[in-house]
């Protein structure tokens, strides 16, 4: 069963994941992706991750205008609702 | 290698047949899937387990987006994540061009590139997760050279072979590899009228002087999904007995 996405629990995964990923630096709600050197594989694997997790499945068109941590982990908590 | 299966699409006879069963060999887990043959998938899955395997028929009509979704559902609940997956599934339909109609370009197409297209999206974030997948999409040297009465089938293999390089790139970094095996001419149901009719003297033209076998193509499925081909990214290995050197 897909975990309980409150924010807090959101948050961590997606920066465990994105740590997990290889992110530059330390992963931060207002850190952007071009500052953490995240690709967009690795947004590709960070979708994965938070569909296993929670259920939430994002495709291109949801991710592609997304450019900070803090904006993922809102769209996520939103569709989970 | 890790833990996962193999899924070979189309695989209830002929090529697709031949590399679930090479792959079996290798000691990867089967998902032998068809359309219609339940009766060839059985006996393709009974074999393999007979031989000391592990292999399930399951039917999808991979057209049918829901049908592959329920297909990987029901593949990753029986043996893991697929981290080898054969694009094997294929139909003709000829004519010259000026008498195509539009459904025998839409069900070609959609049949040997869009299937392919939506079942490959579907394994690829399990392999990426993996850090380990091999993509294999049975192309043919029909798309690359021409063949007149196979504007449709020539268009979706050419356009398999342009779908395979592009995907390789992407996901290379992954340790995922994908790659399209380009057969010539071998003997199988999809090419049965060919071989007893109008193909008179096209064995002639071969420079091996005969067909392949469904094996000899399976064989190269075979390597392109082993560790020793984690090199071999984005390319077309052409198994024709010389015909298109």
């Amino acid at each position: 069963m897909p975990a309980q996405a409150t924010t807090e629990s959101v948050e961590q995964v997606i920066i465990d994941g994105l740590t997990e990923l290889g992110a530059e630096g330390e992963v931060a709600r207002d850190s952007t992706f071009e500052q953490l050197d995240v690709d967009s594989l690795d947004l590709v694997e960070l979708a994965q991750i938070i569909e296993d997790e929670f259920g939430v499945e994002l495709q291109g068109e949801d991710v592609k205008d997304l450019t900070n941590v803090g904006q993922v982990i809102d769209l996520v908590v939103a569709r989970s609702q | 290698m890790p833990e996962g299966c193999a899924l070979v699409t189309g695989s209830a006879r002929g090529i697709g047949a031949a590399s679930a069963t090479a792959l079996a060999g290798a000691g990867w887990p089967l998902a032998i899937n068809y359309r219609s043959d339940a009766e060839g998938a059985e006996g393709v899955a009974k074999a393999i387990v007979e031989a000391g395997g592990q292999a399930a028929a399951l039917q999808a009509d991979v057209c049918d987006p829901d049908a592959v979704a329920d297909l990987f559902k029901s593949v990753e609940e029986r043996f893991g994540p697929v981290l080898v997956l054969v694009n094997n599934a294929g139909m003709r339909a000829d004519g010259l061009a000026p008498q195509l109609g539009d459904d025998e370009w839409e069900r070609v197409l959609d049949t040997n590139l869009s299937a392919a297209f939506r079942v490959t999206r579907r394994a690829l974030k399990p392999m990426i997760r993996a850090r380990f997948g091999r993509v294999i999409n049975i192309a043919s040297i029909v798309g690359p050279r021409a063949n007149a009465g196979q504007a449709n089938y020539a268009a979706s293999k050419a356009g398999l072979i342009g779908f395979t390089k592009t995907v390789a790139v992407e996901v290379a970094r992954r340790g995922v590899t994908v790659n399209a095996v380009a057969p010539g001419f071998v003997e199988t149901q999809l090419t049965e009228d060919v071989s007893n009719g109008n193909g008179n003297g096209f064995v002639e033209a071969i420079p091996a002087r005969r067909p392949g076998t469904p094996e000899e193509i399976a064989s190269c499925v075979r390597f392109l999904a082993s560790e020793e081909a984690a090199y071999v990214t984005g390319t077309t290995l052409t198994v024709d007995g010389g015909l298109s050197a």
